[in-house]
């Protein structure tokens, strides 16, 4: 029986030349190269896996416009494994995200990018573009109220390029607003159009990895020199190489099956997340949120200057794009130890600052009314009639407790307020709410004199309380 | 071939024939590729962009009849795409605010914040329209209060006709940066 099946696979290597497609697996490679270079292997399997359940997932989804969110809802409360197959998607995704930023900044650290590898990098920055273009077509394949109001978000983006602003929003939405064809496109783009362009450049980066070698781990004061470079590693290889597979592979299928198993877990345990209500766009009670790992660009977008912000939000990621992608070009050669070049150590941590900090600002989005706010308690306000009282209660009708706290009620908008009769006089009060300012409306035109009375006298009574210590000797007696 | 190209040598005129005959199916094949891609790709590409190319309808949609609306109000209005496609299903949807100034006067604004394009919410006691996504902030008549946008709401064209109140197609207003 062995020799039959011996037979077979000779038979059908011969045919087909399985030896000869597997024998990349087995080039020689630094043996230095250790648990750093796990994580294009780690993208890659991510990426298989978003293939696999993507297409499981393709087989209950219907793309259209008024089915879809029908559709998803069966894949996730009945069809046999599909919040599970839901939850491998979107981790998956996540997955794939951090571990093309984790390679990218050992690329960088390393100085892997320099002489020969340049396109392998260049290659690499275009696969991060594709992925998080993955990332935003797959969060409106969700098509939910958020999904649909994300599309709307994007056509204005892309509205803000010149010239052909207009013609790529209406590109994005199918037509001039949202309707039967807007699904349907980015189905397309996110399930074929994406796939068939990243297993283009993931097969020619691959290629590359193959045509130029695993880069050696960087020594300090051994720089990069295009003269000699090719020949020292072609020394290195002979006087060190161990074949990738199986002697450097190891390390790869166990971080990869780690990668798995926390993927499936959290799909298990935690689950897909929740579908939002239907993508019905005259539901005008809806509150979109780009998924986590575009966060940071959505909390961005709140925080940078007015003036400068329609500029920004095009040439932004145009400019890091366009910086990612000469790197090489204009630092190709020299040191590639991280020791010796405290710069890129010093743009991988501020970078990693920058994104975390704008992650941490867009979960709590300071600058988003508080639509849920209640009206402040009589405990809160410290009378139950009266000036006082009836100012409170306009605080919560005109919408002021949307945007300011007091003491732990109400929205962060602008400033606290639990204390503001400490910090402004009476009338420096009337001008504020009459005038407004500071990203303030102006209230003089609807409210009325008692109802500005009203409000005041509610504000001069938010102050500290006096404690006995801060009182003089005699109001203590 | 040969010997041609050797009696041509031998007489020291230069008349690759075997190169021209080559250059002639090299262009040839370069010509009919083209031509493929071209036969498969205009259309394609066509097919792809046509939605670029799709007017809205001239057709005025009804919001409703005047009565309906109380002066110095401003009311949410479900609007449906006339023109949607038959699967559009929920989203053939959308709303509009809809503010009614005197008896014969309506404002129709957008829904779409001119920031980023979120759902702008009518806050009714303190007259403000105010947008969830990045807080921008807009007065009753859609000027711009405070917050990120550049412009105030949108208005569409509005217009009382037999004791209706009728507005232009809705479109998602695209905000430029000219």
């Amino acid at each position: 029986m062995k020799q039959l099946f011996k037979s077979i696979w000779v038979w059908l290597d011969d045919r087909i030349g399985i030896s000869v497609l597997l024998k990349p697996m087995k080039h020689i490679a630094p043996q230095d190269a250790k648990w750093w270079y796990v994580f294009g292997t780690a993208t890659l399997i991510a990426f298989i896996v978003q293939v696999a359940s993507g297409v499981a997932l393709a087989f209950s989804f219907i793309p259209s416009s008024s089915q879809a969110y029908e559709t998803l809802v069966f894949i996730t409360n009945d069809a046999p494994f599909g919040s599970f197959l839901r939850g491998l998607h979107y981790y998956g995704a996540s997955a794939m995200v951090l571990m093309v930023g984790a390679h990218m900044a050992q690329t960088f650290l390393f100085g892997a990018y320099k002489f020969p590898r340049e396109m392998t990098w260049t290659t690499g920055v275009l696969l991060l573009g594709f992925t998080l273009a993955m990332g935003f077509t797959g969060q409106l394949l969700r098509w939910d109220q958020t999904a649909a109001w994300s599309v709307v978000v994007a056509a204005e983006q892309a509205g803000r390029v010149p010239l052909i602003g207009p013609w790529l929003a209406h590109f994005i939405l199918g037509g001039n607003t949202i309707g039967g064809a807007t699904l349907s496109r980015f189905f397309a783009i996110h399930v074929f159009v994406l796939p068939a362009v990243m297993f283009g450049f993931i097969g020619l980066h691959l290629w590359l990895v193959l045509r130029h070698g695993i880069s050696e781990p960087p020594t300090a004061g051994k720089p990069v020199n295009p003269e000699t470079y090719r020949r020292e590693y072609d020394e290195l290889l002979k006087k060190s190489g161990r074949p990738f597979w199986p002697d450097l592979a190891w390390r790869d299928v166990i971080v990869c099956t780690g990668l798995i198993v926390a993927i499936a877990l959290l799909a298990h345990f935690i689950g897909p997340p929740a579908l939002d209500k239907p993508p019905d766009p005259s539901v005008l009670d809806a509150d979109p949120r780009p998924d986590w790992y575009l966060l940071w660009y959505f909390a961005l977008l709140a925080l940078i200057p007015n003036r400068i912000e329609g500029y920004f939000m095009i040439l932004g990621p145009v400019l890091i794009g366009l910086l990612l992608l000469i790197i090489p070009v204009l630092n190709h050669k020299g040191e590639r130890a991280a020791s010796r070049r405290p710069w890129a150590i010093a743009v991988v941590c501020l970078s990693v600052i920058m994104i975390g900090s704008l992650w941490i600002e867009g979960q709590q989005s300071p600058w988003s009314p508080n639509f849920q706010a209640l009206p402040l308690t009589e405990k809160v306000i410290g009378a139950t009639s009266g000036p006082v009282f009836e100012g409170a209660l306009l605080f919560h009708d005109k919408a002021c407790l949307n945007c300011h706290l007091i003491q732990g009620h109400g929205g962060r908008r602008g400033p606290d307020l639990t204390y503001i009769a400490d910090k402004l006089t009476h009338d420096n009060m009337v001008i504020r709410i009459v005038n407004g300012g500071n990203n303030m409306p102006a209230f003089g035109s609807s409210l009325k004199p008692q109802e500005l009375d009203a409000l005041v006298a509610f504000l001069e009574s938010c102050k500290r309380p006096i404690r006995p210590q801060d009182q003089g000797p005699m109001a203590r007696k | 071939m040969n010997e041609n190209t050797a009696d041509h040598s031998s007489l020291g005129i230069e008349a690759p024939e075997e190169i021209t005959r080559r250059r002639f199916f090299e262009k040839l094949s370069i010509t009919l590729t083209s031509f493929c891609a071209a036969v498969v790709g205009v259309p394609l590409i066509g097919f792809i962009i046509a939605p670029l190319f799709r007017k809205p309808p001239a057709k005025w949609v009804t919001l409703g009849k005047v009565n309906e609306f109380q002066i110095g109000k401003t009311v949410s209005v479900t609007v449906i795409d006339s023109s949607s496609l038959p699967w559009a299903g929920v989203t053939a949807k959308s709303a509009i605010w809809l503010r009614r100034e005197s008896e014969t006067s309506f404002i129709a604004f957008s829904a779409n914040c001119t920031h980023l394009g979120c759902p702008v919410r009518w806050l009714e006691g303190a007259e403000l329209f105010m947008c969830p996504c990045h807080g921008g902030v807009y007065y009753y008549d859609g000027s711009v209060a405070a917050g990120p946008p550049p412009l105030p709401l949108f208005r569409y064209n509005v217009r009382v006709e037999n004791g209706e109140v009728k507005m232009n197609p809705v479109v998602v207003p695209i905000t430029t940066t000219s």
